[in-house]
Order: structure tokens, then sequence, then C-alpha cells
């Protein structure tokens, strides 16, 4: 598959494409269609691409093993520390109506935070998954 | 029209899965898997669930199917039969379906506005999401919002069988030599 050259040109063409769709959807989850977890699969899904054209050594320099853990580890915590600021403001796990001035100010703040903690641990722990598969001899 | 779209749908969702049954290299079997999600996507939009369809079409079709091939890289691509307790297999598979048919005489009838899905909390989602809420998407709000917590305990499920997979896969080299030993 490496050496097919229409497939790897067609799949440069095709990664920045499917790397921004990703951050389309998960920047207008809001408006349109999804969300988080559709996001961080796409996005992953661009990744794991690349490493299948590249190789992985390479999918490796841009997107590591190490960040993705760190990453899929941070997404979780973004979450439950959205949770908890909440709590400090004043209102009940999780209830963003205090995170800002205005409680729909509040809302949108809270679910662009959780959003992207979700689309930060979705693509993390689809990379580690296929690179661990890819690493297993 | 559209009931005839999603009879012919679920028709070639079934021959998808018959074909599934009889196919014996794993490559095509996920090959047929992928076009199965792909169909079930189509369906999701067809009844208005396009958040759904889209997931499906993201994780079903596109990433489970990468995830099945590069796990079929480490264990071989063609199935193995074994023809005993063939009989056994073929009663829990009929008593199974049975079960299911029976159980899916109780359901309601899609877009029922009397089912408990629509009388619960689904028209207070409806009705005030954009007052409390403010975002055009309800789907988001009550994934991100009011079912927030319920969001945080999925995404602690995601990165818990990411901790899983890394921990079967990527042993130790110290490890391997201790299984090679025995």
């Amino acid at each position: 598959m490496k050496n097919n050259p229409i497939i790897k040109q067609t799949s440069f063409l095709l990664i920045p494409v499917i790397l921004l769709f990703g951050l389309y959807v998960q920047f207008h989850g809001d408006y349109g269609p999804g969300g988080g977890f559709q996001a961080g699969v796409i996005f992953a899904s661009g990744l794991i691409l690349y490493a299948l054209i590249e190789g992985q050594a390479k999918a490796e320099q841009v997107f590591s093993m190490r960040l993705a853990r760190i990453l899929a580890a941070s997404g979780l915590l973004l979450y439950a520390g959205v949770g908890v600021a909440s709590m400090f403001l004043g209102a009940n796990f999780l209830d963003y109506n205090v995170l800002a001035h205005d409680p729909l100010h509040g809302q949108h703040w809270g679910i662009f935070w959780v959003e992207l903690g979700v689309g930060l641990t979705v693509t993390s722990v689809m990379l580690s998954i296929f690179y661990a598969f890819t690493h297993f001899k | 029209m559209e009931d005839f779209i999603i009879i012919f749908l679920l028709s070639l969702l079934t021959i998808t899965a018959v074909a599934i049954i009889f196919m014996r290299n794993m490559l095509s079997v996920i090959m047929l898997g992928s076009i199965y999600s792909l169909l079930s996507a189509v369906i999701f939009v067809v009844l208005d669930a396009v958040d759904v369809a889209f997931t499906e079409a993201a994780v079903g079709a596109g990433i489970s199917s990468v995830l099945f091939l590069s796990a079929f890289a480490v264990t071989g691509k063609r199935q193995v039969l074994k023809q005993k307790n063939k009989l056994i297999a073929l009663i829990t598979v009929s008593l199974t379906a049975a079960a299911l048919l029976y159980a899916t005489s109780d359901m309601p009838y899609v877009g029922d506005p009397n089912s408990p899905a629509q009388t619960h909390v689904a028209s207070r989602y409806i009705e005030q999401s954009g007052s409390e809420i403010g975002i055009p998407n309800i789907v988001t709000s009550v994934l991100a919002s009011y079912r927030g917590f319920d969001t945080l305990g999925e995404v602690a499920v995601v990165f818990t069988a990411m901790i899983a997979v890394l921990l079967l896969l990527l042993r130790r080299e110290e490890d391997q030599e201790i299984d090679r030993e025995k």
C-alpha cells in the first residue's frame, strides 16, 4: 500500500481535509450534528491514514504514543475539571450556569470545554489503540 | 416513500448479514461489516437521527474496521472452523432470535407520541432547551449539559478501554522473556 502512488497522492490530498473536517465537527457541534465523540474519531482517522501511508515511525513524529497517552488523560481531566470548577463557583457538579455572568453564556462555555475534553480523549484513545496493535508483534 | 426506502435498506442489511455468515475470509468480513455500518447510518439519517448516523458512520464504518484490520495483522486472516457442537449453537441462536422477536411485539411504533421515550423528559428538552441552554442542537444540549454526568462516564469508559488495551498489548520486554521461558 505504501508503494502505490495513486493511494499515496490521494491520501495526501485527503488528510488535510479530514483533519479540518474533524476540527469543524468539534467546534460546530453546538449548531450542527456532531460533537466531541465524532470529531475525535474523524481526527484520529486522518492521523491513522497518515500512519498507514507513511509508516508508523513518521506518524509517531507527528503524534507520539506518549503525547497520545498524556492527551487522553488530560481530556478526561478537563471534563471533570469543568465539573469541579462549577462546584467551586457554588453550583452542582457539571452545572455550567455559574461559569459565566449569565447562565446561557455559562452553558456555552461549559459545553465548549466539555466537548473539547471529549474530543481530546477520543482522538488519543483511538490513536493509542491503533499504535498498540501495530507495535504488537 | 419513506417506508419503501427503509424496507429497501433493511433488506440490504439482511443480505449483508447473511453474506457475513458465509464468508470465511476475514478481510471480506471486515469490509462487509463496514458496509453494514454504513447502511445502518443511512437508516438513521432517514429516521432523522443525524447525530447517531454520524457516529455510526465514523465509528462503525471507519475506525472499527481499521482496528479489526490491525488486529488481524496479529492473529491471521482466515477463520478456523470447528465442526463440533453445531446443534447446540443452532438451538442457542434460534432461542435468542425467538426471544428477540417476541420482545419486539411489545415495542412502541416508531414515532408513537405515547411511547415512554416521548412522554418522559423529551418534551421538556424540546420546549425548554432553547431558553435554558441556548444552543440550536438539542442533541448536544442533552449530551453535554442535561446528561453531562453520563457523558463524563462514557469518556471514562473510553479512557479505561485504552488502558486495558495498552496493558494487554504493550507488555514490557522482561514480561515477554518470562513468558518465553514458561
